[in-house]
């Protein structure tokens, strides 16, 4: 009898632990997955205020792990913030609800050329939210001269006064496609020799290397740990504010050019509450608050009036015409060109 | 009504037959997973089969199809096996005699100790890495604290070097080694020892004759505790280390991540698998043959 | 009076243990020293601030992250330790066969790295049709807290005498009662162990967590994780802190008033 009750008890919590996933859809409620504090928490509580509609967060770490949590069949949120690298990878694996973004009604607001990115020309999937740059940061208090040539040659190839003083983002796109860049390479390249090249050229730099990490970068330039740190322009912003003599660096062989969109994942419980929200966040007042919030620039038109002076003054976050020609937006490369890429940034630190 | 003696597999079978459900067949999953062809564009593609995976492990293709032998794996997996085994030998070092303290103090003090030492973990790997990051740093307290002794000079640079890594990952796992050894520890019998002393024996002989046979249960235990889940460790190896060198956990971690390749990763895994199961039927049938020879 | 030494007392070994405490506590002092930092960075010290305390008080996400972290992780030690009791009691009245398959069974979670974990067992909760939420987290984790509350416990029966429960069952006790009046106070120290193990290893995945979570179900590493890319501000160190403060003060509490698992068990041995 004993035995009889225990096994009942058993099978009620399985049925309590395997009821189904539906059921939960509440009207008026918005499901966000993104990173910590990166939409301003005051800016999700005027938004619920606005359109009625109750905002709940999660977050995760990074685009990589929350595009294999996807592959893998998590979800349920109604909003996800993946960037431009792997935007043409969640629309091809099928992962996404078509929104038709350019036709909803404060698309006109959305500038050039994050209107057209080349993961989703038509914008049918995805909504630009902020975008940014890879260069790297110096302190010119530090530097000989007090002053760094706007080039990878710095970075990679540094000074001796600088060897040992140098950080690298532990990020394998970012490392690979500036190294890439600086040899005049394809950042996509399926050619195992250019991988070569690079690996060359990182094996080279990496005695002068102090660390490898994209955790603390802020930090870490701030407390002088760094002379030199490949850092996004944000984060070099920030690290300004802490230390007045850091310097942003555009590199004249080209940077990386980043953007984060929002997208609607299949299997979405509140998908109209989505498309609101996508909508809403193209208005130039709440764009520019999140830039405030953020340090980084977005993409929405006329919102550059309502930016912090500082944030609008630094050439980090506003570049002029001449810098932004150093863009190269980020691609989604092959499979044979990613492992290429893979193979050089595990035989860099086997 | 039947005595629970008289079926010891009943009360195994709880936790028995929830680990196969949520951990025997989610192994099969993955070595399902291991021998399949990766996605396009991540994940895996369901259904075509390919041995490509465990090819990887120890040979590389270049555009020709020529095959050659690669050894950044195996050179991986033996630093983080070295790694994982010096940690495990610091901690026991400092895991014994804390343990043996512990055991010595009357049963509420120690209870009190024990949750003590568990504490700290209450916080955040991250925020305590950040914490390890301020205190090695140049310029830092241990830096002005070792200066101010005149013993060294400074700067001693300790951040960003294997020892920062170390201290780290020994920080992390203590604990591990501490409560299962005071667990054996403590009921050892204080007469036993005391018979010892009466017929003659020094410390040391107590220590090594004694009181150590009898906690070996815990060390065996705590060993498991620390090296294994030490092979895994990602953190501390870049935040302290400066993430120069990779290790198994990290390589792992970043096929279901950045790399893009889970059948390697699941590969990868269950190769590890292998060799700790291999080691450990190993170390046990050591110790069998120890205890039936003696 | 004149109390005798315990004879585990062993020259040095006061010393280590301090020294052991002192390594542990020193990065715990940093962390709450820095949680009063003007400056909303986590390794330099600007000046004297409490406004990371009211920001960590009046975050909501990370207020419900915690909550839900502290859920899981007692939920999952519950189940996890009492799962891996019963199957210490079972497998040490075994026979070698079938404790040599048990035992592999139970160190298992701990020899997959955590990813693997993390992602087959996403995989097999979308596949069985699980609910992805807090206990789709609560169930995980029981997986891995098996291992750190089973091994423990059984160094404890390792080192216990058979013959006291034999004699027990000789003298015709009912199981259940030879379990509360002899096993279990035996055990308590180990049990103890094992869930105090569990629970840190709970407290603190992230891993794992992050893949078999759904909305809602956010844990504070998660969330932390969450702030790598913006930045991780004092408030996590201001929220530990406070965790840490509210957690000494109950337990001290508890264990000057109370009875404590583990002093039932060594009164023979204190003289």
């Amino acid at each position: 009898m004993k035995r009889a009750s225990r096994i009942r008890t058993f099978l009620a919590a399985l049925a309590i632990v395997a009821a189904p996933a539906a059921a939960v859809a509440q009207s008026k409620q918005l499901l966000l997955y993104s990173w910590a504090n990166y939409v301003p928490p005051d800016l999700i509580k005027r938004f619920e205020a606005e359109t009625g509609i109750k905002v709940s967060l999660d977050v995760y770490d990074s685009n990589d792990t929350m595009l294999a949590k996807l592959q893998a069949g998590g979800g349920g949120y109604d909003i996800v913030v993946p960037s431009n690298s792997i935007l043409a990878t969640m629309i091809k694996s099928d992962l996404l609800l078509k929104v038709d973004a350019a036709k909803m009604s404060n698309f006109s607001n959305v500038a050039a050329p994050h209107d057209r990115p080349a993961a989703d020309p038509g914008r049918e999937y995805s909504v630009p939210y902020l975008w940014g740059s890879t260069g790297f940061t110096y302190d010119s208090a530090k530097v000989p001269g007090g002053k760094l040539d706007e080039s990878w040659k710095e970075f990679f190839e540094p000074r001796p006064e600088l060897s040992g003083k140098i950080a690298v983002l532990n990020d394998q796109g970012e490392v690979y496609s500036a190294a890439a860049l600086y040899l005049g390479l394809d950042t996509c390249s399926e050619d195992p020799a250019d991988g070569q090249k690079i690996l060359t050229l990182l094996e080279k730099q990496k005695p002068h290397v102090k660390i490898y990490s994209s955790t603390g970068t802020i930090d870490r330039v701030a407390a002088g740990e760094v002379i030199m740190h490949q850092q996004w322009n944000g984060a070099s912003h920030r690290s300004r504010a802490k230390l007045g003599t850091a310097v942003f660096v555009y590199p004249t062989e080209g940077m990386n050019l980043w953007g984060d969109n929002f997208v609607v994942p299949k299997g979405a419980s509140n998908p109209e509450s989505a498309k609101i929200f996508l909508n809403w966040m193209m208005l130039p007042k709440n764009a520019a608050e999140a830039s405030n919030f953020s340090g980084y620039n977005n993409a929405i038109k006329g919102s550059e009036d309502l930016l912090k002076a500082d944030l609008r003054d630094n050439p980090a976050i506003n570049p002029s015409e001449p810098l932004k020609t150093r863009f190269r937006p980020v691609k989604d490369c092959s499979l044979k060109a990613r492992e290429i890429r893979d193979n050089v940034w595990t035989r860099l630190r086997r | 009504m039947r005595s629970i003696s008289t079926s010891p597999s009943l009360l195994a079978a709880p936790a028995a037959l929830f680990l196969i459900v949520f951990m025997l067949v989610p192994v099969g999953l993955m070595i399902y997973v291991s021998s399949l062809e990766r996605g396009a564009f991540g994940g895996v593609a369901w259904g075509s089969h390919t041995g490509i995976a465990y090819e990887k492990l120890l040979f590389e293709r270049d555009l020709t199809g020529q095959i050659s032998f690669n050894s950044d794996y195996i050179a991986i997996i033996l630093r983080s096996l070295r790694l994982a085994a010096i940690t495990t030998a610091i901690t026991l070092v400092l895991g014994i005699p804390t343990a043996l303290y512990m055991a010595s103090l009357p049963p509420r003090h120690a209870a009190f100790m024990l949750f003590l030492v568990t504490v700290p973990f209450w916080t955040n790997l991250l925020v305590r890495n950040f914490a390890w990051i301020l205190i090695l740093r140049n310029g830092g307290p241990l830096d002005s604290a070792l200066a101010a002794t005149g013993i060294l000079t400074p700067p001693l640079d300790i951040l960003y070097t294997p020892l920062a890594t170390g201290i780290g990952l020994t920080y992390s796992f203590l604990p591990f080694m501490i409560l299962p050894i005071y667990v054996a520890l403590e009921r050892i019998d204080k007469r036993l020892i005391e018979a010892a002393f009466d017929l003659g024996a020094d410390r040391w002989r107590v220590l090594s004759r004694v009181v150590l046979p009898l906690a070996a249960p815990g060390i065996a235990a705590g060993a498991i505790l620390v090296f294994v889940p030490c092979l895994g460790a990602y953190v501390s190896p870049e935040l302290l280390g400066g993430g120069k060198s990779l290790m198994i956990g990290n390589l792992i971690q970043a096929q279901f991540g950045a790399s893009r390749n889970w059948p390697f990763g699941a590969a990868l895994a269950l190769v590890l698998l292998l060799v700790l199961l291999l080691s450990l039927i190993l170390v046990a049938r050591i110790k069998r043959r120890e205890q039936a020879a003696s | 009076m004149n109390e005798t030494r315990h004879p585990l007392r062993l020259p040095g070994t006061a010393i280590v243990a301090a020294l052991a405490m002192l390594f542990l506590y020193v990065p715990i002092v940093v962390l709450a020293v820095l949680s009063f930092n003007a400056s909303d960075l986590t390794t330099i010290w600007t000046g004297f601030s409490l406004q990371w305390y009211a920001k960590a008080l009046g975050n909501e996400t990370m207020l419900v992250a915690i909550g839900n972290s502290l859920m899981v992780a007692a939920a999952a030690t519950g189940i996890a330790t009492a799962a891996a009791t019963s199957a210490a009691l079972g497998i040490v009245r075994s026979g070698r066969r079938l404790r040599g398959v048990v035992e592999g069974l139970l160190g298992l979670p701990l020899l997959i790295p955590e990813i693997v974990t993390a992602v087959a067992l996403l995989m097999l909760f979308v596949l069985a049709g699980i609910r992805l939420g807090l206990m789709s987290v609560v169930l995980a984790h029981t997986v891995f807290c098996i291992p750190f509350a089973y091994y423990p416990i059984r160094s404890r029966l390792a080192a216990l005498d058979p013959a006291l429960s034999e004699a027990a069952s000789d003298l015709y006790a009912p199981a259940w009662r030879r379990f509360l009046r002899i096993e279990l106070p035996l055990l308590a120290p180990g049990i103890f162990a094992g869930a105090l193990l569990a629970f840190i290893s709970s407290l603190g995945d992230f891993v794992i967590t992050y893949f078999v979570a759904g909305p809602g179900a956010t844990t504070l590493p998660v969330y932390i994780y969450g702030m790598i890319r913006t930045g991780i501000t004092p408030e996590v160190n201001a929220l530990s802190t406070l965790l840490l403060l509210t957690s000494v003060v109950i337990v001290a509490v508890v264990f000057r008033s109370g009875t404590t698992p583990a002093n039932q068990t060594r009164g023979d041995q204190m003289s």
